[in-house]
């Protein structure tokens, strides 16, 4: 292990091209890439990874394609064919890609892709907004959400294994925020080779394409489509117990634990709580550090697995919660924040639960932003339609 | 199969020759003892009659043989309805279906997977016209670009069939379809032109009506490494509302006029014209006449004929021998 000081794009690039050279002597490793801001860093690095193995062969297909929609569309023959496969992308980007990202959960296929997290356009705004992979929360595929660079470079790792346990075989999307991770450089503890070959077994897919004449994706009656979704509902549901497994198995070859479906923080007696995803989490702690010092009995919980959503351990966190504000940078139009809209149902009765769109397009989300919005939370007798913030320029 | 006799076609034939012995029946369609030991297109499937794809599906067959091993992909058309519903498969082969436009990209993914595992499977791209000329032209221009290892093949029945007879680039001008119900104004875009321009090995066109120079054809493509890229006029009575029984004789009718040029083109340079019209307007009249879809429309055969006239100066210019 050594600690290297990394963007969150180069982190995503070296777990992949380590997650990648770990199953060299499987059926090696690849994918179809393409750039767009503010990903193009970690498929940039990629594309300088040396994957040539022992024989002098390669064991590694980087394909610079022309579309996002070919991006994965590689990544789909590829890993249908058995081999360990990587994408990355990004807004608008993901919007094109969509068609075939749906595609990928169908075939099952464990493909990982690192999404950087930013605003749709036109018009054009490179910044933070979970919009886009929300957009992908009905594709199938697992979604986690990080908060820091080594999370970004952990999870990729950590997914690889989850996506391809066979009680799962869904593709996973690992999510970091534009800019605020993915250019912005932080020390990363960077395993070594070795303890990732320890950590994720040789891809063996169970229905990689042979020689065998079956026609894989082809057509499914009614009834057939109700069992495929049946199976891959089954999969999603299979997902809670594994991800606990590969902590397990992450502490056991990495010695650090990766962080539970959802995080919570100083929750013990909380009653009045704090949800959001990605990095504002970060702020959101430093504003209930603060609070806690005034004697408030605040805490906060960050999702970090989207998809399949965390019902079960929300409910828990949330027991004894009176008040909760949903933190959602995104926003569904016509009905509000996404996290907000999923989450509702965990809470005990009883409990406020209000919406704070916040932070769209990038904007600067500050200690006193959230302060404002925790004020706006206590002083309520009810809650209203879905807040939409202004954070000061 | 052909022991000693790799590389040149079992099925000797000329455009009009008979052929006697087992290899050759039904004019080189039959599956015989000589062939793979399953056909690529199996007994029981439920393609229209006359279907254009079918034959040659049939001819691709042959051209495999026992020589290679394959691995397709086909995107939603009517080459995938070919593969019948989930958990059965029409296709003597593995089949990997994808989305309209990913055809090339995901026979890209095989096809690296293949190789970077020192696999000898040919990766066989199968598309129709609308995958091929319209939705998936940037994959297909992009993965000939990069000089992938797959053969791809298009079917060309001039129409959207698998969603009821709509135009598309790759429809003549004349055509009626369901989206130009007066008949199509614009040109048939010249894929042949395209492909050659990326200078990939081999691009060809495939007349129907010539077995013995579609299965030379197919057997020097599946042999090649790189992109290649093969044409293929496929008849579809459905679309072009002509008797199921004469798509093999409009194809010949075609070929003869020069609508349908059958030639092939090395690294985009080296043109060969491998089928030598007669330029016949008996012919021409005839493949109109004979489908319903041109039936009532603008359609101008004189100006048909100076186009066909045109192209084919063009082509004379690019085959001509270089000093």
């Amino acid at each position: 292990m050594t600690a290297e000081f990394l963007s969150a794009n180069h982190a995503a690039a070296t777990a992949a091209a380590l997650a990648g050279r770990a199953n060299a002597s499987a059926r090696g490793f690849g994918g179809g890439v393409y750039p767009i801001t503010p990903q193009s860093e970690c498929i940039e690095l990629l594309c300088k990874m040396d994957f040539t193995g022992p024989d002098g062969r390669s064991r590694g297909e980087i394909v610079r394609v022309e579309s996002e929609h070919s991006a994965m569309a590689v990544c789909i023959g590829m890993a249908q064919a058995g081999v360990r496969t990587f994408t990355a992308s990004s807004s608008n980007g993901l919007a094109y890609m969509t068609e075939n990202v749906f595609a990928a959960a169908m075939y099952r296929l464990p493909i990982v892709m690192m999404a950087v997290n930013r605003t749709l356009g036109p018009p054009w705004n490179i910044w933070v907004d979970h919009g886009d992979t929300l957009m992908l929360r009905d594709s199938g595929w697992m979604q986690f959400y990080c908060e820091d660079n080594q999370e970004v470079l952990d999870t990729i790792l950590f997914t690889y294994r989850l996506a391809e346990d066979r009680r799962v075989l869904l593709p996973a999307l690992v999510c970091q925020d534009a800019f605020v991770l993915s250019h912005t450089m932080m020390m990363t503890e960077v395993p070594e080779l070795e303890q990732v070959e320890r950590f994720l077994p040789l891809l063996d897919l169970p229905h990689r394409l042979t020689h065998e004449p079956v026609t894989v994706g082809g057509m499914d009656f009614p009834h057939e489509t109700e069992i495929h979704r049946h199976q891959h509902a089954a999969a999603m549901a299979a997902v809670p117990a594994v991800y606990r497994e590969c902590q397990d198995a992450f502490e056991e070859c990495f010695g650090r634990r990766p962080a539970d479906a959802v995080e919570p923080y100083r929750m013990d007696d909380a009653d009045t709580v704090i949800v959001s995803m990605g990095t504002m989490a970060s702020t959101v702690r430093a504003v209930i550090d603060a609070a806690r010092e005034r004697g408030e009995k605040v805490g906060a919980l960050r999702v970090r697995m989207f998809r399949p959503f965390p019902d079960a351990e929300l409910t828990d966190l949330l027991a004894g919660a009176k008040r909760v504000a949903v933190l959602d940078r995104d926003i569904s139009l016509g009905k509000g924040g996404v996290l907000w809209s999923e989450l509702r149902g965990a809470e005990p009765r009883d409990c406020l639960v209000q919406n704070y769109v916040i932070g769209l397009g990038g904007g600067d989300v500050r200690p006193h932003d959230i302060q404002n919005l925790l004020d706006d939370l206590r002083g309520r007798d009810e809650v209203s339609a879905p807040r939409l913030m202004e954070v000061a320029p | 199969m052909r022991d000693g006799d790799v590389g040149s076609s079992r099925l000797e034939m000329t455009e009009h020759a008979t052929c006697d012995g087992p290899e050759c029946l039904l004019g080189g369609m039959a599956q015989t003892a000589a062939d793979r030991p399953e056909p690529l297109l199996r007994a029981g499937n439920t393609n229209c009659g006359g279907c254009g794809m079918s034959v040659a599906l049939n001819l691709l067959s042959h051209a495999i043989g026992t020589q290679h091993r394959i691995q397709m992909v086909i995107p939603a058309c009517c080459g995938i309805v070919t593969a019948g519903p989930y958990p059965y498969s029409n296709y003597g082969a593995p089949v990997l279906a994808c989305t309209f436009a990913s055809t090339a990209a995901v026979a890209t993914g095989l096809a690296r997977a293949a190789q970077m595992n020192g696999e000898s499977t040919r990766v066989v791209a199968w598309a129709g016209d609308g995958g091929t000329y319209d939705i998936g032209m940037a994959t297909l221009s992009a993965a000939a670009e990069r000089n992938e290892d797959v053969l791809y093949i298009c079917y060309d029945n001039e129409i959207y069939g698998n969603t009821g007879g709509q135009r598309s680039s790759a429809t003549p001008t004349g055509a009626r379809t369901t989206t130009t119900p007066g008949g199509k104004v614009h040109h048939k875009k010249d894929i042949l032109g395209i492909m050659a321009a990326h200078r990939i090995p081999l691009a060809a066109s495939i007349s129907l009506a010539h077995p013995g120079d579609a299965v030379a054809k197919m057997e020097r493509a599946l042999a090649l490494e790189g992109f290649r890229f093969l044409h293929v006029l496929a008849p579809c009575p459905t679309g072009w509302k002509s008797e199921p029984a004469d798509g093999i004789e409009l194809i010949r009718m075609a070929v003869r006029a020069g609508l349908f040029p059958v030639c092939q083109v090395e690294d985009g340079r080296r043109w060969t014209i491998d089928v030598q019209p007669t330029f016949s307007r008996t012919d021409l009249a005839q493949y109109f006449e004979l489908q319903g879809r041109f039936r009532g429309t603008a359609l101008d055969i004189e100006q048909v004929a100076r186009q066909i006239e045109e192209h084919w100066s063009e082509l004379r210019a690019l085959a001509a021998p270089r000093g």
